[in-house]
């Protein structure tokens, strides 16, 4: 453990641990927006500054070691005045639209400006660059106008997905977030997994097949598994009016031990067709090469019937069971039990096996 | 009269830089000869003891930054700095092309020091030249054996002012894009691919030759106390004599410009100076009598900075002058962290809307206010000095802005 004051306090943290760490470990909040715990550091923003006794600078505490005998200030007139700065700079380039941004309430630039007190910056009387927001794929919005460049979208990319589809291009206040040639995500090693959308603290990434249906204070968050598949991943289903309008991430390890909040493209963009109108919610038996509806006891009597047929005609191993990872473990339980039990066969055998 | 004292051109225009000969009957590459029966602890004690600092901007100890590379470490790299990307500078250049072996041999001489087995020079992407003239060099020092087992190559910038800032230095040569990392850790315990590196600056090895031929005391003795020896500094602007001087660091900035520089010309009168490259301080006429160490320009609130001196007659305006300057910044800035990728463009347009006479002291405020936390809030060096010939030039020279506000012309 090392000492240090903090605001005036005497504080303790483990050796090793940033400015950053020690603040949270004893309640002092520093804003961040850089900085994500699961992702390497990049010290960029500056939004988590603090003021050092005997430091001409200003320490980014998310990257400055905690050292013994430090004298830190967090919230100091100066700090206060520099972070207002940094927004006001964000501000000016921002396309400030949170009446319709599916972002609002939930954006930690607007928390900011809040918290801040940033209703327009010093700074904008030359404009803001444009960005077209044009990106075809059907999954991903990418509005550039509400980009902060905190980079998190590219190192989550790299390091959680090791996608590497976008990286920051060009240098300066021309700099931006973009795929190889500013071209569109389709034609990039991007594989949709939307670990950029979970990782952005704006509205510059968003999911389009969520746009419009319901922000993050009117939706219940229902924590559950994936279930395209035999990995498992813990995300949570967002309800509106009881109806699945999203999915988000929990990144907490405790709830979402296998994935923590990492999803794939099936997980986190296609859960539509729980609502879909094209979904079958009634048996169908085809009859003279048409379907009619049925109800459940008649199909499940024909399916036993048809089944009794062919074990006795053919035997027991002219039958095989097929399962999916898109039942839960003990449907899966079950189906292999009915056909070892009930049909006299071991052929059963599953997608998540291939 | 101040008079100029060569350590680091000492041969300049005396041997034939083509010349590996030339430089051996000068007595070259005996230093390095004599460092090998040294230990590195011994010869890192007289790098430390003869107080050499850092001759590319930041005045670091240069013995004290080579003590900072662990002793067990199997790997370690020395980087010489030759990006000189700071208009007006151009010292190292006239350094490496007037004597290449005595880069070589100062990069050799640090490389006994840490234990490494292999160096680089960064060379500025605009010195293809000197590139070759280099490669020529290290050809005549590896046949001949000279270097011993130390291996020299030469990577080139692409002309981004921020790789000469020694860790975007690092990130390009990796192959990445030029970007500052955060410090620390220092180079010294992660460097050019993790491993421990000492990047110094061309002028820094370039002196290492004559300290270890004449002892620390010697070079200690030299100049100021505080910041020992010579410094080459390269004049520019409305000065007589736009040439390199190499000086002992305890002349004082008039008899740069004036005994050495030969004065303004054409009659006029001296305004301002601006030291140390495109983000150093603009400095008046009552502080001309500073001596051109680092503690004494830093205690005058003036940065040493690469040594490029840059003269201003009277008729020069300032906002005219610090508005390309701001130009430089924005295009310049890497665009890492948001003090700096924002506020370079940002001063820029500040400074554009005062010098076409559209700005109103509230401008002048902001331009201010945004100028302070940039000094102490950007990621690096080139973010924290961008704005400080705006600073200077609006606490020396603020007639020249008075003059251009709204307020003052209605
Ligand atoms: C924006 C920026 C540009 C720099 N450019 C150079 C340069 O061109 N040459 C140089 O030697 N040092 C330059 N430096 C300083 C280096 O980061 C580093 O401090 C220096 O190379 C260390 O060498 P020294 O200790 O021998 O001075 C620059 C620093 C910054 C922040
Ligand atoms: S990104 Fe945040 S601040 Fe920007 S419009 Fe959306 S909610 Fe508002
Ligand atoms: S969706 Fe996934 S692969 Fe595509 S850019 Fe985002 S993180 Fe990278
Ligand atoms: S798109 Fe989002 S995550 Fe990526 S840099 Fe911009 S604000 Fe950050
Ligand atoms: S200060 Fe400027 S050049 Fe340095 S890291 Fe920040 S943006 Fe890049
Ligand atoms: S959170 Fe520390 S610099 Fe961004």
């Amino acid at each position: 453990m090392i000492r240090l004051t903090i605001n005036g306090r005497e504080v303790e943290a483990p050796r090793g641990s940033t400015l950053l760490q020690a603040c949270q470990l004893n309640g002092i909040e520093i804003p961040t927006l850089c900085y994500d715990p699961d992702l390497r550091l990049a010290g960029s923003c500056r939004m988590c500054i603090v003021e050092c006794k005997n430091r001409p600078l200003f320490l980014a505490s998310c990257v400055a070691p905690a050292e013994e005998g430090m004298v830190i200030e967090t919230h100091s007139d100066q700090i206060m005045q520099a972070r207002r700065v940094i927004l006001e700079l964000l501000a000016a380039r921002h396309d400030f639209s949170c009446q319709t941004c599916d972002k609002n309430g939930d954006c930690t630039f607007q928390d900011y400006c809040y918290e801040y007190g940033i209703k327009e910056s010093s700074f904008e009387d030359g404009g803001r660059r444009i960005y077209t927001v044009d990106d075809p794929n059907p999954f991903l919005e990418r509005d550039y106008n509400k980009c902060i460049m905190c980079t998190r979208c590219v190192r989550a990319c790299e390091e959680i997905t090791v996608a590497r589809a976008i990286n920051v291009e060009n240098r300066g206040h021309h700099s931006k977030i973009a795929v190889a040639f500013d071209g569109y995500l389709e034609d990039s090693p991007c594989v949709f997994c939307g670990q950029c959308v979970m990782v952005c603290p704006t509205g510059a990434l968003t999911s389009k097949v969520s746009a419009g249906q319901g922000r993050a204070f009117e939706v219940d968050r229902v924590l559950t598994t994936c279930t395209y598949c035999g990995t498992g991943c813990t995300l949570e289903l967002n309800v509106k009016d009881d109806r699945v309008v999203g999915v988000s991430s929990n990144r907490e390890e405790e709830w979402s031990p296998v994935n923590k909040g990492a999803l794939c493209v099936k997980g986190r963009f296609g859960w539509d067709f729980i609502n879909s109108p094209d979904r079958l919610t009634t048996p169908l038996i085809k009859e003279n090469g048409e379907f009619r509806e049925a109800s459940w006891d008649e199909a499940l009597d024909l399916v036993a019937q048809r089944l009794q047929e062919v074990k006795d005609q053919h035997g027991p191993d002219s039958l095989a069971m097929f399962t999916s990872a898109r039942v839960t473990n003990e449907e899966n339980y079950l189906a292999q039990k009915f056909t070892r039990a009930v049909l006299g066969t071991n052929n059963v055998d599953h997608c998540a096996r291939l | 009269m101040a008079q100029e004292y060569r350590i680091v051109l000492a041969n300049a225009g005396k041997i034939d830089p083509a010349s590996l000969d030339d430089y051996l009957n000068a007595g070259g590459y005996k230093s390095l000869e004599k460092v090998r029966t040294m230990s590195a602890k011994e010869l890192i004690d007289l790098v430390r003891s003869s107080k050499l600092r850092g001759r590319g901007g930041a005045g670091f100890n240069a013995g004290m930054k080579w003590g900072f590379v662990p002793e067990t470490a199997p790997e370690t790299y020395v980087v010489c700095n030759l990006d000189e990307g700071e208009p007006g500078t151009y010292k190292d250049r006239t350094i490496v092309e007037a004597d290449p072996h005595l880069l070589l041999e100062g990069m050799a001489i640090c490389a006994h020091a840490i234990r490494s087995k292999q160096g680089y020079i960064y060379c500025r992407g605009e010195y293809p030249f000197v590139v070759d003239h280099l490669n020529r060099a290290i050809e005549q020092a590896k046949q001949s054996g000279q270097l011993g087992d130390f291996n020299i190559e030469v990577r080139m910038g692409g002309g981004a002012y921020v790789c000469g800032e020694e860790t975007a230095l690092i990130e390009s040569i990796e192959g990445h894009r030029g970007e500052p990392r955060f410090k620390p850790p220092f180079p010294g315990v992660a460097g050019l691919w993790g491993k421990p590196t000492v990047v110094n600056n061309v002028e820094t090895f370039a002196n290492l030759p004559a300290i270890v031929k004449n002892g620390s005391e010697w070079f200690a003795s030299i100049g100021s106390p505080n910041y020992p020896g010579t410094k080459v500094f390269t004049l520019t602007g409305d000065v007589v004599n736009r040439r390199p001087f190499e000086v002992p660091t305890n002349t004082t900035i008039r008899e740069l410009i004036f005994d050495l520089g030969g004065g303004i010309p054409n009659g006029k009168a001296f305004k301002a100076v601006q030291i140390g490259g495109t983000s150093g301080a603009f400095i008046p006429e009552h502080l001309l009598d500073t001596p051109l160490d680092f503690d004494s320009m830093r205690d005058a609130g003036i940065t040493l900075g690469t040594g490029a001196v840059f003269v201003m007659d009277e008729t020069r305006d300032m906002v005219d002058v610090v508005t390309r300057i701001a130009k430089f910044f924005e295009h310049e800035s890497c665009g890492k962290c948001n003090p700096c990728r924002e506020g370079t463009f940002r001063s820029y347009e500040l400074m554009k809307k005062i010098k076409t006479g559209q700005a109103t002291p509230s401008d002048v405020e902001n331009l201010s206010t945004l100028s302070k936390v940039m000094t102490k809030a950007c990621l690096c060096g080139l973010g924290q000095a961008a704005p400080t010939p705006i600073l200077t030039t609006l606490e020396h020279f603020s007639d020249d802005y008075k003059r251009r506000l709204l307020a003052a012309i209605s």
